[in-house]
Order: C-alpha cells, then structure tokens, then sequence
C-alpha cells in the first residue's frame, strides 16, 4: 500500500516477524523505518494515514541497536596507535570489518604514545556517520599517557607523563588538538587532574578513569569534578580492598553526584576478568556495565605476532600478552563474543546482555536519544540476532551493511 | 436475542472474534463494498492520544486497514455539535453498520449513553456520570481532577440502526447490568435493554457475568449452544463461498 506523499517521498520499511529490544524487553512487534530513522507507525497511520511501502519478514529474528564498541585498539592487522600515513585506509578496513560483529558505531583507541603519534594520527580521523563503508565513528579515545606508572599494563613506560606543570595546557599540547576526541583515560591521583577533568567535561569530552592507583576518595573526588567511565574495571587498578575499595569502589559509591551514573568498561572474553568477578561487577552495578573489546590489530587475524603502538603483542588463542611476557595486553575478542560471554557468565537476560553493549555505552556518551535504541527517531541502526545472539545481519541509517551467507563469514 | 455463554473470559473473546471474522467473511467485503463495523468510543475523546493508542496498540495495528477507512470521533474539533453530526453522515454515507461491537457498562450503559439517556438518541457530547469517571481515572494516573467529564459518544438510536448489534459482557461486576438489560424492561436507566427492541442482537458473556440472571434463562441458553457454535465453524475461504450469498444464512429465527 503507498504511503501518503505528503510528510516524506521516501519509501517506508515495515520489519516483520520478529521481536524487537524496547523498553527493556523483547517485545514482539513489527520495526518501521524511514529516512534512515525509526518511525512511529501509530502516527503514520492517524497523522499521515500512512502504511509500508516495503515489508520484510524478519523470519522471528531478534532486533537489537546496533553495538557500540568504546575501546577498540584496532584489528584485522590495523593498530591506531601507530603513526602512519595510511591511517585513513586502516581505519576504513577495521570500521568495514567490524560491521560482522555488530558494532555499528566506535571510539577509535589510542594506547600511550609520544605526542608525535597524536599529532599525525589525530588531524587524520573524523567524526562521521556509517554506512555500507563501515561502522560510525563517534571520535578517539585516548587512553593515556596520563597515567600511572605502577599500572602502566602494556602501556610504553617511557611515553607517560604527567601534567603537573602546565594541568590542562600540557594535555593540550601532548594531544595537539581536541577536536574529534571523545573519551580520555586518565589517573586521577595525578596532581592537578582535577582541574583537567573539569576542563575535559566542560568541552564535553568524557573523563574514565583507569590504569591508576587512586584510592576510593581520589576516585570520588574525580567523579565529582565530572568523570563518568571506569576503564576496563579490574584491570590496570588497585584490587578491591574491604577497607579501601579503590576505583572499583565506585560502583557502589555513595558519593556520585545525584542523577549521574558511573559507568565501567567490561572487557567481557573471558580472560580479562574471571567470570566470577564480572558477576560481582554485574550485580553490585548493572545499570553501569558497558562492554568493551579493547581490541587490538591481531583481532581477526591467526595467533603470532603484532604490534600494539610502541609495544609488540604475541597472541595465543584468545589471549594476548606483551611479548615474552604474561602482561595481558588488549584483546582479541569480537564485540559479539563478548555480549555472548557476559550473557553466559552472569546469567543475565538477552535484553540485559544486548542492552550492555548498546544502551549503556549511548548513555556513557550522552548519544542515547538517536544511538543505543530502537525508540521513535533514534537513527536506524540495528542488527537481527539469532536466538543464540549471533548476528545475522547489520543495519545502519535503515539499510542493510552486512548479512551473513549461508556460506558464513 | 441470542445470548451466548461461555465458561472464561479468553473462551467469550474467542468466540465473539470468531463471530465477527465469520461476518465479514460471510459478507464478502471488497473494494467498493464496505464491511462497516462499529466500535463505541472507548475512552473520552479528549484525549486523542490515549484512545487512539489503545485502538492502535489493540486492533488496527495487526489488521492491514488502510487509514483512510478509520473513522474516529474527534473530540478537539472546534464545533463538538457539528463533528457529530458529520459523524452519522459518514455512517450513512458507508451505508450504515453492519455490525456494531460494544460492551455494557457496570450502570447498564452502551457507549457512553449513561443512564437518562434517549433510547432513540443521536451521535452527541455527553456529560459522563461519576462511575465512568472514575471508571476511566485509571488512564489518568488514577488523578480525577485530570479524567474529561464530557464525551463525543454514539446514540443509543444510531446503534440500534446497526444491522447487527453485539454486545461482550464479562465478569461478575457486570452481571446485574446484564440482568437489567434482558430480564427487565426496556428502561432508558439500563440503556442496553433498548436492544430488546432490535432484531438481530447476540450478547457474548462469561459464566461470571449470568450470576445475576435467572438460573431457568441461564439453562435455555446455554441448551443452544451446539446451534449458536455453527456461527463460529471456520467458512470456507471469500472465492468458494462467492458473492452470492450475501445474507448470513441463520439456522433458527430469533
């Protein structure tokens, strides 16, 4: 039945058959999209007395929003730390590649590098929607070099540095520009960080907190002047102590500025974190966990050898650790694997596990009124999921990105 | 009449669908040639969100209708009077209804003709008696100070020029209603005792809601049940049936 030309030309698709992740649940009910939104049917039927153009059968899949991966290294033998002049293909291929997994839109990662690196690499990426090219790019997320020593993991000792001289101004130099960053992980017991993080907030840039050794007030203290994210929670922080629970501490703070949340990374591969303990996380925090690969370039590739900015990475099976040593270092997870794991581990519901690695991340980053959902408006991004949660197909703005043939990928 | 009990809700709901799909089918709709089935409005029309959420959420959402053939009652038009009025000309102008699908209210009541209502009444805004309010504060955050206390409605008249009038009443709270509506008289109090006087009414209700009734009515009716079960029987498909039957063919006379 055509649709009234009155609103819009473009075509309406109606999705069918299937159950789709709203308002916290699975609900079974049919997807509209048009012009790359998602539409309200009630009002194309009263308002514009409306109806689909194109009806797809969704053969009782699962729809959800499209993942968003916040920590990504990079992969397919692409690392973004490293200061090339291909920068820009490398990206294409990662963002090209991950659509099989999911993830509709990241946060390129950058690990400590010297200012060199930042300068060329940064002036290079751009904020920009996705497509059939690839998943969207929301802008970088740089996770260091401010931060500690102690609890550098597989990050270049001799790139970390301070900004106890010049706070806000040191960053800004060590960076070079600002422009299309959207995360920055530091160590809040470092002096002045207070004054950086206020800076960082107000430019609308989320602070996390990781590879540090703050005690549980320094970490408060960091939340009140505007930090919102925990890098990969566990790693690269102090253990949990009863009598000081360091950053970990925050999930259950009491000291979190009213109507803001704490939100925490969660590599979720298994290896990372002992299933046990992202139980804990899980529990204690549930509305906070967003899932992270932290990928790095040997991701999609065979185990051996691989580069990770300054440092060299030997991957066996899923684990990766500095080479020659027992140093975890990044991931080779995919972002599909890691929302499969956390379902199995904590036993959570489908729509709790999907809701980890698309809401909660939309929320961190202040997106969630058009990324993250499927409510009315939001930008059509959205994957069908098999009842095992294995992605079947990607959508971004509306079309279709990737399927998976009968052939598998 | 013919008054139809099923033992549960979910039985008395299945049964009335089955009905109404047997209609149309029956019928033989197609383009030009109408089905008009009628609805009562369900909620004051003031509130064109809620009521057109619940139709949409309830019915038209899982029918391929076509917007242009959903005519409802707006209650924001600027002349009340005149929207009512051009409401029974488009009725007239669809050729009438076909079959008119309401309940009863716990005061009687069809649509919302409340008690005092004309039996030959007309399409018109009507003050709502304070059981409908509060009736109705459950869509309102439970707030009364927010339910409307006026409504567009259906007249008791304009329903009983249906061709056929169904009426669902379930549960035990509607069951001395139901009483009044067919064991009393025709008394403008119980607006839904105003169909004694149409030819073609079937009354859908659960074993709940007789509990008012007469256990001598209760029986003859219920003794139907293998004659009023024909009515339901899946037909066979619009094209083998064809367009000549256009009469419900009934097997007994009312």
């Amino acid at each position: 039945m055509p649709s009234n030309k009155s609103v819009s030309d473009a075509p309406i698709v109606q999705f069918t058959n299937c159950r789709i992740l709203r308002s916290h649940q699975l609900q079974r009910e049919d997807l509209w999209v048009r012009e790359g939104k998602i539409l309200n049917p009630e009002k194309l039927f009263f308002d514009e007395k409306g109806s689909a153009d194109i009806q797809l059968d969704c053969k009782d899949s699962i729809i959800a929003p499209g993942f968003i991966d916040v920590q990504i290294n990079g992969g397919f033998g692409v690392d973004f730390s490293l200061a090339t002049d291909d920068f820009k293909s490398g990206i294409d291929l990662v963002s090209q590649k991950i659509l099989s997994h999911g993830v509709t839109s990241f946060c390129p990662t950058l690990v400590t590098s010297p200012p060199s690196v930042y300068h060329q690499v940064l002036p290079q990426l751009s904020i920009r929607n996705g497509g059939a090219h690839g998943a969207g790019i929301l802008g970088a997320h740089l996770e260091g070099p401010f931060i500690s020593k102690e609890k550098k993991g597989a990050h270049p000792e001799h790139c970390l540095r301070t900004f106890e001289a010049g706070a806000f101004q040191d960053l800004l130099a060590t960076y070079g520009s600002l422009d299309c960053v959207r995360i920055v992980t530091l160590a809040p017991e470092m002096k002045r960080s207070s004054e950086v993080i206020r800076e960082l907030t107000q430019r609308g840039i989320c602070v996390s907190l990781g590879h540090s050794v703050a005690n549980l007030a320094q970490a408060e203290e960091a939340v009140q002047h505007g930090a919102t994210f925990i890098t990969h929670l566990f790693n690269a922080m102090l253990p949990f102590h009863h009598r000081d629970p360091g950053i970990v501490g925050l999930l259950t703070s009491d000291k979190i500025p009213a109507g803001r949340r704490v939100f925490y990374g969660m590599i979720s591969d298994g290896i990372h974190t002992n299933p046990a303990a992202l139980r804990i996380a899980h529990r204690a925090h549930p509305k906070g966990l967003v899932l992270v690969t932290d990928a790095i370039a040997g991701m999609g590739l065979a185990p051996g050898r691989h580069t990770l900015g300054q440092q060299v990475v030997e991957i066996d099976g899923l684990n990766t650790y500095i080479a020659g040593t027992k140093t975890l270092s990044g991931s080779v997870a995919t972002m599909d694997t890691c929302v499969r794991h956390f379902q199995e581990a904590t036993g959570c519901s489908v729509e709790t596990a999907l809701e980890a690695a698309s809401l909660h991340p939309a929320q961190l980053l202040g997106i969630e009124h058009k990324k993250g959902t499927l409510n009315y408006d939001s930008d059509a991004d959205f994957l069908m999921l098999n009842d095992d949660l294995y992605v079947q197909a990607t959508y971004i703005a509306g079309e279709e990105v990737w399927r998976q043939d009968a052939l598998g990928m | 009449m013919k008054l139809v009990i099923l033992e549960t809700y979910a039985q008395a709901s299945e049964w009335a669908a089955k009905y109404i799909r047997n209609r149309i089918v029956h019928f033989g709709p197609g383009p030009g040639r109408f089905f008009t089935l009628g609805l009562p409005t369900g909620l004051p029309r003031d509130h064109p969100e809620s009521y057109h959420s619940f139709m949409w959420n309830n019915f038209f959402k899982h029918i391929d209708i076509s917007a242009e053939n959903v005519h409802i009652l707006d209650g924001n038009a600027p002349d009340l009077q005149a929207e009512c009025d051009a409401f029974e000309e488009k009725i007239k102008a669809a050729g009438g209804i076909e079959l008119f699908v309401g309940g009863i209210g716990p005061d009687g009541h069809i649509a919302f003709n409340e008690p005092g209502s004309s039996l030959v009444s007309r399409t018109r805004v009507k003050t709502l008696a304070m059981d409908t309010i509060l009736a109705n504060a459950r869509f309102f955050d439970g707030d009364l100070s927010k339910v409307p206390t006026m409504a567009l409605t259906v007249g008791v008249g304009t329903v009983m020029d249906a061709r056929e009038v169904m009426i669902l009443i379930t549960g035990a709270h509607k069951a001395f209603a139901l009483y009044k509506a067919i064991e009393e008289g025709v008394n403008h109090m119980w607006t839904v005792s105003a169909f004694q006087q149409h030819p073609n009414t079937v009354f859908v209700c659960d074993e709940e809601a007789t509990l008012e009734l007469k256990v001598k009515t209760v029986k003859y009716f219920k003794g139907l049940m293998l004659v009023h079960n024909k009515l339901v029987e899946p037909l066979y498909s619009m094209k083998a049936a064809g367009a000549e039957s256009s009469q419900a063919k009934k097997p007994y006379s009312d």
